[in-house]
């Protein structure tokens, strides 16, 4: 980051906050004129402090439904959101199974919502806390998946996000998911961008050219979402959803790139964040809260002279497939850790299975050895993220895989009680 | 034109409309799964008919079976007398049910010979 942009940086106030609260402040700043709510741990908080907002009438025109399910509050918002409004709503695990079949739903009709997910483990046994399994059950639904690493990141995700979804060549909705209580309760300093410079990154709608997708007007009547025959365009309906999701990764670079010219914070290039990957030998890819604790950890190991790096994944669908395989190609051995699981895979872990297809028929790319780690929440320490990397610089350097593989995937922190 | 631009014109208002929804294929197809009201944009819907709908005579013209047709195919003519298009006539029978002075008769097509 040059000096210029860090002076800017500083003259900006910050305010501690949790995680939970710096998402409802993005849907505040993104200006956002329908919130349905329905409570889940750990997401709870979010729509508490929306309804906050909307109470104290800091959110003037911001409409406010309380819906008595998941399943409601994501026909709400995909109601509003064709009514042609920016849409927002939190949840959580069971919350987004149960509301599964709108959510097909909203990405088939092509609305431009984003929710924002504090992810956690799905039951039984009963579980709250971190897990990425929920969100990444969605992963054939046509959504845009993200994973934010911090605090900041959770705030400025949700406002790059409205204006990728919002692109009329794009139109897709979008999670924007972090860790359950990790990131969701847990304080560190967030800045909170001024109004005007919001407003201008992403203007409130409707904007001069109208609403951002085609809505509901009784002064225009249409039919939405009926029904087509196989002889029809349904199979071509399918294929505009997973082309708007490939041109998506343009869109999100830009989007990226434009936040950082206006706001002066550096994600990579949106999709994927490369750290210390020149010049070394094993990397990782990982993503969500982890990631940035990896960071500190590769640092540790390069300041120990072994070469190292790591490749933080924002995205998942769109999934970064080419950028991925040239971070492959820089290094030998590749670990993808995973605080997720797909049961009866190759792997076990989803981003793990996803990155080997991408890397296959690709010469000269790294070999991958996949990680799954804690799952549930379990405490995964800076020590055991160290003992991670090396385990991958020992593989690499003796050809010895670890010695507690287990069906080809190293499930690592897993208790052994005396 | 890109597929956006004109599709963001189609919706400003109801004149840009076409005439009659389209595709050749699936770059021409409105971004998002929806259907303009034009007439018959189901197909031929009096193909599922079972039983049809007859006016008798003796209809008083109250018009309740025009009100209540789901599919909008009662059409009122200049004489205030009703008629039925049965193209697209899904033969539902609500005209039927709704008709206060029972002048409407639901008949299986099988049993009408001459078309």
């Amino acid at each position: 980051m040059t000096e210029v942009q860090n002076d800017f940086i500083q003259k900006r106030e910050s305010i501690i906050i949790k995680g939970n609260v710096a998402a409802a402040y993005a849907a505040k700043s993104a200006r956002v004129q329908v919130i349905s709510a329905y409570p889940i741990t750990p997401q709870t908080t979010v729509v508490e402090k929306l309804s906050e907002f909307v109470d104290n009438g800091l959110m003037p025109g911001t409409q406010y439904i309380k819906m008595e399910s998941e399943h409601s509050v994501f026909a709400a918002v995909v109601g509003a959101s064709k009514a042609g409004t920016r849409t927002f709503t939190a949840t959580s695990g069971q919350g987004i199974f149960y509301a599964h079949e709108m959510i097909h739903w909203a990405a088939g009709a092509r609305l431009p919502i984003v929710v924002s997910i504090a992810s956690r483990g799905p039951a039984p046994p009963w579980n709250i806390w971190a897990d990425f399994t929920d969100v990444i059950s969605q992963r054939d639904t046509g959504w845009m998946n993200c994973f934010c690493s911090e605090h900041q990141e959770i705030y400025d995700e949700i406002l790059m996000s409205y204006k990728v979804c919002e692109d009329h060549d794009i139109l897709l909705p979008k999670f924007v998911s972090y860790g359950g209580f990790i990131l969701s309760h847990t304080s560190k300093p967030v800045i909170l961008e001024d109004q005007d410079l919001v407003d201008k990154f992403l203007p409130p709608l409707p904007s001069e050219e109208g609403w951002p997708h085609i809505w509901m007007d009784p002064k225009r009547p249409m039919m939405f979402g009926n029904l087509i025959m196989p002889s029809s365009f349904y199979y071509e309906f399918r294929l505009k959803i997973h082309d708007a999701n490939m041109r998506a990764k343009e869109k999100i670079k830009k989007v990226a790139k434009e936040f950082e010219k206006i706001f002066g914070r550096n994600y990579g290039n949106g999709l994927i964040q490369e750290y210390e990957m020149d010049n070394a030998n094993v990397g990782v890819i990982i993503y969500g809260d982890l990631a940035l604790q990896m960071e500190q950890a590769v640092e540790d190991l390069r300041g120990e002279g072994y070469k190292v790096g790591m490749v933080k994944l924002r995205h998942f669908r769109p999934f970064p497939t080419e950028n991925l395989i040239e971070a492959a190609k820089k290094v030998k051995l590749l670990g993808v850790i995973d605080r997720a699981t797909a049961f009866g895979s190759q792997t076990g872990g989803p981003v793990s299975c996803e990155v080997k297809a991408a890397l296959h028929e690709t010469k000269g790319t790294a070999t991958v050895l996949p990680i799954i780690n804690g799952l549930g929440g379990r405490e995964v320490t800076l020590e055991q993220q160290k003992d991670q990397l090396l385990k991958l610089v020992k593989y690499n350097e003796t050809g010895e895989l670890p010695k507690d593989m287990i069906h080809g995937t190293l499930w690592d922190g897993l208790l052994e009680i005396e | 034109m890109s597929e956006s631009k004109k599709w963001k014109k189609i919706n400003k208002s109801v004149k840009e409309r076409p005439k009659v929804q389209e595709y050749r294929n699936w770059k021409e197809l409105s971004p998002i799964p929806i259907s303009l009201p034009i007439e018959g944009n189901m197909g031929i819907t009096g193909d599922w008919r079972t039983f049809r709908p007859i006016i008798k005579e003796g209809c008083n013209k109250c018009g309740i079976c025009w009100i209540y047709c789901p599919e909008g195919v009662i059409k009122r003519k200049e004489d205030g007398s009703f008629e039925i298009n049965l193209t697209y006539c899904k033969g539902c029978g609500i005209c039927a049910k709704e008709c206060p002075t029972n002048n409407i008769e639901m008949v299986r097509e099988s049993d009408i010979k001459d078309d």
